[in-house]
């Protein structure tokens, strides 16, 4: 046990030691929390949009003032002609147009009906169908205006947004962003602490000592789940305070999940440490395989139940999504153990099963 | 010139060698890139929703049908008390519920009008507003159903409407596989560029293999040609097979000229690479410059563009975005692929590249000290 405290205390010097990479370390999360807090949205608003309005009516300037008022969008262009329409979206400048049909209040008060042209540029689809979206809310609000004497009975929609009143993009970057860093530092970290051993030569020094190989491969974790967990309690706090984010939950089930997660990532940065022999191969494993999908697959941006059946059984396998899911529930929705118990019983079952996979492949002799 | 081919030559062997690293380079992104353009979308197709309805009216219930009858909602439960159906949505089971108050429709008879609440699962900002979105029009659209069925004959004729026409250009169908491929690919063959390059110099410095170089004659010039060269050949030929692949398997449009978006490309990758060179020089450890690219990776990444829209972001950041390479290339690609743009169309975002390129090499080669 003494020897095993030496070798932990070794192991948080050659940490301590390289400032530069604590300091990456720890800024990061706190930077990249800061600059995604404030600056991503998935609401989107200020979407630039082109008007051809021939007619320059009371009708057509009323809607036109209701769309640009919304928020949602500003006007970058009066197009002169409908030609005009392909050029800029084609210079990339306007990502819908509005086209008014000539004479337009004129030819509703006659026949009742005129008509109304919206084009998105779908070559951003998800943009295109939530632009047009807003624009056909709110010309069905203008024509229920204007009708309202006729309509004899109208039921009229309230909403109300559970959990996030303000629809902020933070709710969703804290526990994407958790799930993405502590991943990073507790997978990466540990995959290449051991196999920089191997590459310099020094895992052979080690393995002839009196340690056994299992202390040593724990003596090596120690210090990463302790920054990770310091990495998370810094997200948490600044989440909090800078962005107001709430914990509804209990703070000790939070903390409790993070901690198992972080097991989860070690165990992974174990196996793949056992499989590699250089940390390039070892980082780019890590790397190219589990950021897109720890980004695309979890639930971190795209909502998991919106994809197709067989990519929602990858998603499945992917213990981001796992930990997002927890996170959320216990700090948003104020759930406790009792929600959440599947998700935490599955990551402990990921945490067990790259455990036992690493011990299998584990080699106490190099190559 | 010799020079240079030989240090070529030299790291694609050292690349090569390993053969871990042809499956990493080539095969796991490809993969990734199949399964990943289906991740992305906002394509609200089964929105799970609860209805309390006390009322059991006709009205109600015929409001209720509609929803059901829409393919974008899936009735998942019906309930008398609010109190259950919130209980549902803290259990992550709906993500809306249409909750409609006692006596709807005797109000409604009454007093001309009576409210329906939607109350809407916002932890996720966009879907929220769709779902906000899609549920307003189907109520609206289900109040002039009932005001044309209602008063049949004068007037409704009198009733003022709008006939909008919506249309989507370059994409009528929506299909965001045709958007994704080509981000995707980008982003694939970004982080394979910056990781390639990013470890390389670093790794000789923790090797002690840079010693032997430093004491070649080779000038710093041609150490650094030497050393993007290789990966921007490997790099090309990625984007080249991940686009046969979009091609062959999402059947992607190429309106515009193809080489164009290769010349994009090219500039493009001496940013990405010379980028991860500058990172290498600078670090100490491979650990080091990995966390320091993983840094850029993420804030490239999610400031592209690709997954949420730019000018949603505050000004200042779109100010800042502007250092973001990834950002240009994911527009040109989407410009040239989708829209066929001209060269006239991009020129702005190409020469910005260019420009870039230009700064980032020079910053790379000055760095290089051949001192350890």
């Amino acid at each position: 046990m003494k020897r095993f405290g030496a070798f932990v205390v070794k192991e948080f010097y050659h940490i301590f030691r390289d400032y530069r990479t604590l300091l990456i370390l720890f800024g990061m999360p706190a930077v990249q929390l800061m600059l995604f807090g404030y600056v991503i949205t998935n609401e989107i608003k200020d979407a630039r949009i082109a008007i051809y309005d021939p007619s320059k009516d009371v009708v057509t300037r009323t809607i036109s003032d209701k769309i640009l008022s919304s928020g949602y969008f500003i006007l970058e262009r009066n197009l002169n002609n409908v030609a005009e329409i392909e050029d800029a979206f084609r210079y990339g400048e306007v990502g819908l147009a509005i086209i008014f049909e000539p004479e337009f209040a004129k030819k509703m008060e006659k026949t009742g009906t005129a008509h109304l042209q919206v084009i998105g540029d779908a070559s951003d689809p998800n943009t295109a169908n939530i632009l047009v979206n807003y624009v056909s809310g709110i010309i069905s609000n203008y024509l229920i205006s204007i009708n309202s004497e006729k309509i004899p009975h109208q039921i009229i929609p309230e909403t109300r947004m559970m959990y996030n009143g303000e629809l902020k993009g933070v709710y969703m970057f804290v526990p994407g962003l958790m799930a993405m860093l502590l991943m990073l530092i507790s997978a990466l970290m540990t995959s290449l602490a051991i196999t920089r051993e191997k590459e310099l030569g020094t895992m052979e020094l080690l393995l002839v000592s009196p340690l056994q190989p299992v202390q040593i491969i724990i003596g090596k974790v120690f210090p990463y789940v302790f920054l990770a967990f310091i990495d998370a309690i810094i997200i948490l706090i600044l989440a909090n305070t800078v962005f107001h984010v709430p914990v509804l939950g209990s703070v000790s089930l939070l903390l409790g999940e993070s901690f198992l997660y972080i097991c989860m990532a070690l165990s992974l940065g174990i196996l793949i440490s056992t499989i590699t022999s250089s940390q390039q191969i070892a980082m780019m494993v890590s790397l190219v395989a589990l950021m897109l999908p720890t980004i695309l697959l979890s639930g971190f941006i795209f909502p998991v139940e919106n994809m197709p059946w067989i990519l929602q059984a990858f998603c499945y396998v992917m213990p981001p999504k796992y930990f997002i899911t927890i996170i959320k529930s216990i700090m948003l929705q104020g759930n406790g153990l009792a929600n959440v118990w599947h998700e935490t019983l599955i990551l402990l079952g990921f945490t067990l099963f790259f455990l036992i996979l690493s011990i299998k492949k584990f080699n106490i002799r190099l190559a | 010139m010799r020079t240079i081919r030989y240090i070529v030559q030299k790291e694609f062997l050292q690349v090569f060698r390993d053969k871990a690293m042809l499956p990493i380079i080539f095969l796991v992104p490809i993969v990734q890139l199949i399964i990943l353009v289906n991740a992305a979308t906002f394509d609200m197709k089964h929105i799970r929703m609860s209805v309390v309805d006390p009322d059991l009216s006709a009205t109600s219930r015929g409001l209720v049908q509609k929803f059901g009858g829409s393919p974008f909602y899936q009735i998942k439960h019906f309930t008398f008390s609010y109190q259950e159906a919130v209980a549902q949505m803290q259990q992550g089971k709906v993500d809306l519920i249409l909750n409609i108050p006692a006596g709807f429709e005797k109000t409604l008879m009454k007093e001309n009008q009576a409210t329906a609440q939607f109350v809407i699962n916002a932890i996720n900002g966009a879907s929220a507003g769709l779902i906000n979105a899609y549920s307003t029009i189907i109520l609206l659209d289900y109040n002039r159903q009932t005001a044309l069925a209602n008063n049949s004959g004068s007037t409704t004729s009198s009733l003022r409407n709008i006939l909008t026409e919506y249309s989507y250009w370059y994409n009528p169908e929506l299909n965001y596989k045709t958007y994704m491929v080509p981000g995707i690919l980008v982003l694939l063959v970004t982080i394979i560029g910056l990781l390639l390059s990013g470890m390389n110099i670093v790794r000789e410095k923790e090797i002690g293999t840079i010693e032997q170089i430093n004491v070649t004659p080779v000038v710093k010039i041609q150490f650094i040609a030497g050393k993007l060269i290789p990966f921007w050949i490997i790099s090309i030929f990625e984007l080249a097979f991940g686009l046969s692949i979009g091609k062959l398997l999402f059947n992607i449009p190429i309106e515009g000229n193809l080489w164009l978006i290769f010349l994009s490309a090219s500039v493009y990758l001496f940013v990405i690479l010379a980028f991860g060179l500058l990172i290498s020089t600078i670090t100490h450890t491979q650990q080091q410059s990995m966390l320091i690219s993983f840094f850029f990776m993420v804030v490239f990444i999610l400031m592209s563009g690709l997954f949420t829209s730019i000018e949603s972001m505050p000004q200042w950041a779109q100010t800042l975005d502007k250092l973001n390479p990834l950002m240009y290339f994911i527009r040109i690609m989407r410009m040239v692929l989708l829209k066929g743009s001209t060269f006239a169309d991009i020129s702005r975002y190409f020469w910005a590249l260019v420009i870039y390129a230009f700064f980032i090499v020079t910053l790379a080669i000055w760095r290089y000290r051949k001192v350890a």
